[in-house]
Formats: structure tokens, sequence, C-alpha cells
């Protein structure tokens, strides 16, 4: 232990410099990362206090907790930061941001002066969003439909849709940023196909969030010309159409959901090669399959409008392309699952959030499939159904992974290890309150509880108060990572390199590693993940399973 | 790595080469979420147009395809002397980059002017989509409003866009003036050319749209 | 089926049972793959769990036959489901031809609705049992839903446009009714009750209302005080063209497209005069807009339905 002791001791980009302005004008991609963990950090606790306050209210049928108003504007502001100050920016961001250098064995991202920019768009998007949140409200939900956002609405639209647009700056800049990384700048012998599939998977978020962000950012700049100058192009009374709002923003958006599950899908395949002590099974194809989810991704927007008075025959299209993002998922849960096969398995903290995360992203991706079914979604269409649906795969799917990736990591970042009994006890809170919560809500929305409602009839209250516990649960599994995160920092035991005997350039180096990354300029000289090959790379003399 | 680090090599490079290479496809991929957000208005303007043909053609009418054209010109020899100024970094021709880069400018403000005169024009004439918004045609006031939103919104971002471009070239030719680029290092000029070029572009495609398409349509007969 | 299937609404409608069916089908096929995966996830974390610190996965790391068929399988699966899904959702939309039409007009926050016959209701519809029921709906002011679970069918409710949507209630009673587009500050108070009664205390229900006049009796009055006969009249040389006959015929436009001339055409056509001009007649009708409501224009159309027509 004394050479560890030591090696925390050796300047690292924690050490590196000190101050205040150290922090804020680094161009350093793992402070950057850091950065992002704080400001992330923080929309997640405002988010799940609005969550909190929803499902107090619906706790009884009345609409008694909150006036209406407020309600619309609970769940309004709980969805904006979530999506767009939170999910989306979350696993890129902080570990995105954190690891893609050192996975790929360079020194930083192509871009460092772009990576701060893209944190301090981020934290002025989010800061006029709360401005606008905590200056009156704005209460048309995170879809911003028109014309109620355009016309009608007295709140604040303007400066939370401008926020989100400044937002949107930082994810275009920051995939833009990771692109030409893993273009240009992979270590000597890093091909395409020794990656690790957690870039290949951020890649892919990448090419969303170039490709998709910027329609968004003009859709918002109509509805605020719209709002601001009544130009007409959302105002049916001025020969607009609303529905084309629709379009446009489930352009952005659906594909946004995309970005928001594969960087938790790349964290996963980590997680699962790393506690497996084996390579991904099938890599090729869980690599095409975060491609084909992304250029998928961009040809299904129609199917949040199977009940807009859309033409059936673009139903039809919409819902047959629907069903074809399903397969890229499928390969993907498939290939996981089937890499626990002859595989070395361990149950530490990172990995049970890894198997939770499998059983959510099921739930979620199959509730999907049937969404994408049009006989089936025009019954349950804004419904509570929809709103567990698309919990299953934000919360159960990203946030899962996001969680799984902050533990597995954690050791690397801080140099600390976190007590892995509390983990564990996290995972399963998390996971037993998760279901809990968002379960009932299927059931619900099958009754025909349309969603963002305030008062609901009573036949439904025994499953909204199940929800309404299940999200108490939840919350504590929250809680508790960030209690024993933060004793870590202070008292947890020092990591060494590697702690999980895992594999990958970013536990060749330090915990925390050097400011520059690698003390020498690594070389890929063998394939990714060698766990059985006895290759190069490994660091103890493990053996196969089979030795056994 | 075994050579000296340049001074204009960042330190998360090896190379110039490879410096060079990530800026320009930086750029490339910048453009690629460019063409996405005009692509938002491009689709607003298929839409209401198909909507409403009658009525963009009657608006159409209305623009001063004099001006458009002269400015299609002057942005065009603006590409051309930014091209100019490109070759000039590429082949170490300092005092040329600089009045190229000045040229391209003063060719810049130049559309920027004539923008402003017909944007006052058509504040003159009610076209303006608001309260005042007027349109000569009887039959088709209320309907035409559209077409001049889409017409503000799509050129009003473009000239945001010459804007910016405007500030980040002069942004550019303090360094070009000490002579801090040469054969070696060009990359910000070159990634400016491209955005240079982007817009102008950009510009190409607005002017048939929005002044050129329905120029046969002589009142609502 | 009596007996009540628990979580699954009412069913109401011919559609209901239908919807449920497919409903169970993808039910059965979710939980078929969930537990095929959970099995397989536990089973091999279990029987490969890690039995020495030291110890290494196998390097049996892919196979093109299990790639080839955990891609086919699903791709099968899916398309079938899309197949039997749009089956279902062409029969959701496709009103059959003998519907008798409602008008239902949504504005924050109440529901309106108008009988074929003139009763008009606030937040509640009457139907009677076993009669196929369309109704033609629009918006006021901002983008609302009509939902009724009992009967597995919703469709938007979007100001500008007319959506539509059909159901043959099967069961007498009363059932919710909810908007499901948020629509601002009131939106779970827009609901109400649609009640499904025998078609005999249906008829009493409909002579027990104060009727008000007919929608296209009403659109009649309105034509005459508009004028528009002034320039639609089946007399040549006028300005504008006849309009006898003229629902659901195809219509030849100035511009060489033909339209067919159903509400929504009508609708465009009093609103914004000048978007579809029809072949051989100007540009001249003004916008009525400003002069009538969406109540007046579902009437108007009506009447113009009624108009019969000179077979062409």
């Amino acid at each position: 232990m004394s050479s560890e002791a030591m090696a925390a001791e050796r300047p690292n980009y924690l050490n590196a410099t000190t101050g205040l302005k150290s922090w804020l004008l680094t161009l350093d991609h793992k402070r950057i990362g850091i950065l992002y963990l704080l400001g992330v950090s923080a929309f997640f606790v405002l988010g799940g206090i609005f969550a909190m306050l929803i499902r107090l209210e619906l706790v009884t049928p009345a609409g008694d907790l909150v006036q209406p108003d407020a309600y619309n504007r609970l769940f309004t502001s709980h969805g904006v930061l979530m999506v767009f100050f939170f999910l989306i920016p979350a696993i890129p961001g902080v570990l995105g941001n954190f690891l893609i250098p050192i996975m790929i064995g360079t020194k930083d991202l192509a871009f460092p002066r772009l990576n701060l920019l893209s944190w301090y768009l981020f934290m002025a998007g989010g800061t006029m969003a709360l401005g606008g949140i905590i200056a009156g409200g704005v209460d048309t939900g995170w879809t911003f439909y028109t014309p109620y956002s355009s016309t009608y609405t007295m709140t604040a639209v303007i400066p939370v849709g401008l926020g989100v647009f400044v937002n949107g700056f930082s994810g275009i800049l920051t995939g833009l940023n990771f692109m030409v990384t893993i273009h240009r700048m992979r270590a000597p012998g890093m091909t395409w196909f020794r990656l690790p599939l957690f870039v290949w998977s951020h890649y892919a978020t990448s090419l969303i969030q170039v490709l998709g962000t910027p329609v968004l950012a003009i859709t918002l700049v109509l509805l605020v010309f719209e709002r601001a100058f009544h130009i007409g192009v959302f105002d049916p009374t001025r020969g607009g159409d609303p529905v084309f709002f629709q379009h446009l923003f489930w352009f952005y958006s659906h594909p946004a959901v995309y970005i928001m599950i594969l960087p938790s899908m790349a964290v996963i395949s980590e997680l699962i090669a790393a506690f497996a002590r084996k390579r991904i099974f099938g890599y090729h194809a869980v690599a095409f399959a975060s491609i084909g989810i992304a250029v998928l991704g961009f040809l299904v927007w129609g199917h949040h409008m199977f009940v807009s008075g859309q033409s059936v025959y673009a139903g039809t299209a919409f819902s047959l392309l629907t069903m074809l993002v399903a397969i890229p998922s499928a390969i993907k849960v498939f290939n996981w699952s089937f890499t626990l096969y002859q595989g070395s398995v361990s149950f530490q903290t990172p990995m049970l959030y890894a198997l939770g995360f499998i059983g959510l992203f099921m739930i979620g991706g199959l509730t999907g499939v049937f969404l994408g079914t049009l006989g089936f979604d025009v019954h349950v269409h804004d419904t509570y159904f929809v709103v567990a649906h698309f919990h299953y795969v934000m919360v159960g799917g990203t946030i899962m992974g996001y969680l799984g990736g902050l533990h597995y990591w954690w050791p690397k970042i801080t140099g600390k290890l976190y007590p892995e009994f509390w983990g564990k006890i996290s995972a399963l809170l998390v996971f037993v309150g998760f279901n809990l919560t968002f379960f009932p809500q299927f059931l619900l929305g099958y009754m025909g509880m349309p969603r963002r409602y305030h008062a609901y009839p009573e036949e439904w209250q025994v499953l909204n108060v199940l929800s309404s516990a299940g999200a108490s649960i939840l919350g504590l599994g929250f809680v508790l990572p960030v209690l024993y995160f933060a004793w870590s920092l202070k008292k947890g035991p020092l990591a060494g390199r590697n702690p999980w005997g895992a594999r990958g350039l970013e536990w060749e180096t330090d915990s925390p590693p050097p400011t520059l990354n690698f003390d020498e300029p690594p070389v890929m000289n063998h394939e990714v993940y060698p766990y059985a090959d006895g290759e190069p790379g490994s660091t103890s003399g493990m053996k196969p399973a089979s030795a056994h | 790595m075994s050579t000296a680090h340049p001074a204009v090599l960042h330190h998360q490079f090896d190379t110039l080469e490879q410096q060079k290479e990530s800026a320009t496809l930086g750029m490339w991929l910048f453009l690629v979420q460019e063409i996405l957000f005009f692509g938002g208005l491009f689709m607003a303007y298929m839409l209401y147009r198909w909507r409403d043909p009658q009525a963009f053609a009657a608006g159409s009418h209305e623009l001063d395809i004099t001006l458009g054209l002269v400015n299609t010109v002057i942005l065009i020899a603006s590409s051309l002397t930014m091209a100019m100024a490109v070759h000039s970094a590429q082949t170490d021709k300092n005092k040329a980059l600089v009045r190229y880069l000045v040229a391209t400018g003063i060719l810049g403000l130049a559309f920027l002017v004539i923008k402003y005169f017909e944007y006052s024009a058509k504040w003159e004439h009610h076209l303006v989509p608001g309260p005042n918004f007027h349109f000569p045609e009887l039959a088709i006031d209320g309907r035409a409003e559209i077409f001049f939103s889409l017409y503000f919104a799509m050129t009003g971002m473009h000239a945001l866009h010459m804007v910016v471009g405007l500030v980040l070239l002069g942004w550019l030719l303090v360094p070009a003036a000490r002579g801090r680029f040469n054969s070696q290092y060009h990359n910000p000029i070159e990634c400016f050319g491209l955005y240079w070029h982007f817009v102008d572009i950009v510009w190409i495609f607005l002017f048939p749209l929005l002044y050129l398409i329905g120029r046969h349509y002589h009142g609502a007969v | 089926m009596n007996f009540k299937i628990p979580f699954v609404p009412e069913q109401a409608s011919t559609m209901a049972r239908d919807v449920d069916q497919l409903t169970f089908f993808l039910v059965g096929m979710a939980v078929f793959f969930t537990v095929l995966i959970a099995v397989m996830v536990l089973y091999f974390a279990l029987r490969y769990r890690r039995r020495a610190a030291d110890q290494v996965g196998s390097s049996f790391d892919h196979s093109t036959l299990l790639e080839v068929t955990w891609t086919v399988i699903p791709l099968l699966i899916v398309l079938f489901t899309f197949g039997w899904g749009a089956k279902v959702y062409f029969r959701l939309y496709r009103p059959p031809a003998d519907a008798v039409q409602y008008y239902v007009t949504g504005k924050q926050w109440m529901w309106k609705a108008q009988h074929p016959t003139g009763q008009r209701e606030i937040n509640e519809l009457h139907v009677p049992v076993g009669q196929p029921t369309r109704l033609l709906m629009t918006s006021e002011d901002v983008i609302h839903s009509f939902f009724v679970p009992a009967f597995r069918t919703k469709a938007d409710v979007v100001p500008g446009r007319y959506t539509s949507l059909w159901f043959t209630p099967t069961k007498p009673g009363r059932y919710h009714l909810f908007c499901t587009e948020y629509c601002g500050a009131e939106h779970s108070r827009m609901i109400g009750w649609v009640t499904v009664q025998e078609p005999e205390e249906h008829q009493r229900w409909l002579a027990s209302v104060p009727v008000q006049t007919a929608p296209a009796v009403a659109g009649g009055e309105l034509y005459a005080r508009l004028a528009c006969g002034n320039c639609h009249r089946e007399e040549p040389g006028l300005a504008g063209p006849p309009l006898h006959g003229l629902f659901g015929r195809e219509v030849e436009l100035a511009d060489g497209r033909t339209v067919r001339a159903d509400e929504q055409y009508l609708r465009e056509s009093i609103l914004r005069p000048g978007a579809k001009v029809v072949a051989g007649y100007q540009p001249v009708m003004p916008s009525y807009q400003s002069q009538v409501t969406e109540e007046n224009v579902l009437a108007l159309i009506d009447y113009i339905k009624s108009l019969e027509g000179v077979a062409r």
C-alpha cells in the first residue's frame, strides 16, 4: 500500500494548481468534468424537489396541496430542468468529458477552450431557465406546445426558452468536440475497432447533438419570435400551423431521447465488461447498434403525433420506422446478457446498477414498442402510460447508467474508494423505489389517467399513493450516494490505479490521473477488453475461468 | 514529439498537422449544424409556401429584386476576396492577406447597409409583421404576413451570421496585420473562410426562394 | 366476457375489445422477453460468478449465428406487431359510412357538443347505444384532446382545422371524458361524461332537452344573413361557384390542383378564401374570419352539406 500512498501524493489534475480561478478558467477536460458534476447535480436536486412536490400533490385525488397554476409550473420546471439540464448533459458532460480523452490515450479534447465555453453556456442557459422559473415560472410543459406557449400562457416562456436555446449550443459544441477528438486524437494503435464501446456510444450521441440540437434552436427562436412579435408561423388565426411546431420540436426531441440513453448504454457496456471480466459479446454489433440508434432516431419523430390529426398514412410510416429502432436496442440487450456467459461475474455496486439497468431498460424499451404500435398508442397517448414508459427509459435507463458509471469511475476521478456496503444498499433502494414509483403508472395510464393532471377521479388513488410512496424510497436511494461520496473524499481508502482489475487505458494511469493523463504517451498494441487474451495490458496474473 | 513544440501548437496536439486537421473537421461539423439550423426555416418556408402559394407569390412581388441582385453580386465578390485571402495566407503573402480581408469586410458591410435600406423600406410600406402590417392587395391581406415573417426570420438570421462574421473578421485582422499567419500556420483564416463561404451559400438559396420564385405573378388576377 | 379484468377500463365500444386484445398480445410479448432476459442474466451471473479474485472470463466473444438470431426474430415480431397495430389504427380512424355526426368544440376549459338534431350540451354527451357516432371537432383556442377511456379512442382537437373520431357504444352507462392534451391552468378540470343510453331512453332524453335550432337550419339562417347566396347561387356568371351538391365532390382549382370538398376544405374556403380558388373564378371573396365563430362555421358547413346537388 505504501507505493499507492506515494502515488496519491504525486502531482495529479486535482492538486496541480489550486484556487477558485484555477477551476473556473481550467482547460483540463477532467476538471471541466468535475464542474459539470457540480452543475448537473444542482439541477438534479432542484428537479427532484419539484418531482417530490408533484408526487405529494397526487397522493390525494383532489387538487388540494397546491393551486392548479402552481402544479402546472411544478411539472414544467421538473421536466425542463431534468431533460435539458440534467439528463442530456449528465453523462457526456461528467463522464464523457473525463474519460474520452483518457480512453483513447490523448492529453485532452481537441478544443479545450470550447469545452470550457460549453460548460459556461450550460450554466448560463440553466441560470436563465431557472431565473424564468423563479420570476413567474413557466406552465407549458417541457414540450412548449403551440399555440398555448406562443399565444395563451401568461408565464415566462421567453426566458426559459432562451435558456434552453443557449444550453443547446453547449450540447452542440460538446458533441462537436467529442467527434473531432475521436476522429483526430486517438493514440497510436487505437483503431476504430479498438475503441471502448463507451467511446462508440458517445460518438453516436455526439452525432445527434450536432445534427438535432440546431433544429431545436431554430424552433425555439421561432417560438420566441411568435410570442414576442406575433409573426404567425404557429398561430392558426394568422394562417400558421400549431402542429408544425410539434414536427419541428420532435425532430429534435425524439433523437434527444437517444442523446440521453446512448451515453448510459456507453457506461453499461464498460460495466458489464469490467465486472464479467470478459470482452463485450458481439463488440461490432453493439458498436454499430449505437450508430443505428442514432440514425434511425431521426426518422421516427412522427410517433409523437399519432393522435394529432396527421394522416393515417404518415402515422403508419412512422410506426414502422419506430419498430425498427427496437432492433438495435434489442441487439444491445442480448449482447450484454450473453457477455455474462462464461464470464467471471462479481456483484459490486456498479454491476448491480448495470444489471438493474438491463431489467428496467427492457421494460422501458418494450413499452416503447407498445407505444409505437398504432392501435395501442391511441388509447394511452398522453396518459400516465407514457409517463411511466419514458421514466423507465430516462430514470431506469439514464440515471441507473449514470450512477453505475459514477461508482465505477469514482476511484479514478477522486483516487478514493466509496463504501461498498452502502453502495449496494443505495442500488437496491433505487431499484425497488423506482419500480414502486413508476410501475403503478403503467396501470394508471391504461385505466385512462391523463398526464399533467392536477386532480383525478377517486378510483385511482391507491395506485397514486403507491407511486408516491415509491418516490420517497427512490429519493432516499438518491440521497445516500451523495452522503457516502462526500464521506469518501475525506475518509475513503486510496483506490490505487485499478481497484476493479478492469481493462482500459484509464486504468493504466494514476488515480487521480496527472494533468496530461499519462506519464508516457500510451500506445494501444492489443485488442480492446483483453481479459482472456493474455495480451499486454494485463497488469496482474489473471487466469481464465476454465482454470478453476 | 521529438521536435520542439512550436509556439502556435496547442498543448493537446502532437503535430501542427493534427491541429490543422482537427480545426478543419471541427469547422465542417459546425457548418453541418448551421445547415440544420437554417433547415428548420427552409422547412417552414416549404410548408407555408405549399399551403398558400398565391400569398407567397404576391409577397415575393413586393421585394426589391434590384437590391437583392446587387447584394447577391456583393456577396459573391466577397467570397472571391475571401478565397484570395486564404490563398495569400497559404503562400506567405501577408500584405495581400490583410488587403483581401479588409476588402471582404467592406463588401460584407456594404451588404448589411443595403439590407438595412431594404428593411426600412419594408417598414415604411407596412410590410413588417405585427399590428402595423398592411398588404396592398386586399385579397391577400391577412395571408401575406407569414411570407414576410419568414422573410424577416430567414434574412434576419442570415444577417446575424454576417454580423458575427464581420466581428470575427475584425478579430482576425489584428494577428493578420502582425504577420502571425504564414504557409505553416493559417487555420484560423481557413476556418473563417469556410464560415464566410457558408453564409454566402445560404444567401444563394435565400435570394431565389424569396425574391425570384413567383416573379411571373402580376396581381391577384 | 363479463368478469372484470383488473386495471382494464370498461369495454364500452366496438373497438374496445380489439384494442384490449392487442394489449394482451403486447403484454404477453413483453413478459416473454423480460422473463427470458431476466432468467438468462440471473442464470449466467450466478453460474459464472467470480470464484477467485484473479479469475477472468473466457474468450468466447462473438457468434454470427446468435447475432442473426436475435436480430431477425425480434424484427419479425415487431413487424407483426406493427401490422396488427396499423390494422386497429385504421379502424379507429375510419368511421363507418352510416355514422351520425356530432360537433364538438373545445375551449379553455370546457367541451361543447351539438347534436345533429340541435341539442347542445356542455361537458356531457348523450348518445344511444349501438349507434355509430362520429365527432367532428375543432378548438377555439389551444390544442385539446378528446379521450374516452371506455371507448379506447382519442383525437387531438386542434385550432384552425377539423379532426374527428368515431365510436359505436355497446353498453349503456356513464363514462369518463378527459382532455388529454395539456391546455393550461384548468386542464385537469376539462373533464366530463359521455352517457350511453338505450335508444328509447335516449329519445326521451332528447325530447326533454329544449331544442335549439339544428345546425343545418342555423347555418341556413346565417347563410342568408351573410348574403352568401349573392355570389353562390346556381346561376352562371356570378362571382362565386355554386354550392349545391358540392360536398364530397372533387373540385378543380385555379392552379391546376384538385381537392375533395370535405369539411376541412369548406372551412378553409370560408376563413381563407384565397388559399384554394376554384378554376374559372377570381380570388375576390373576402375572409369571414372575423365575422363567424367556429360554431358558425360548423353550422354553415352543415347547411352546405344539406344543399341537394344538381348532378354533374
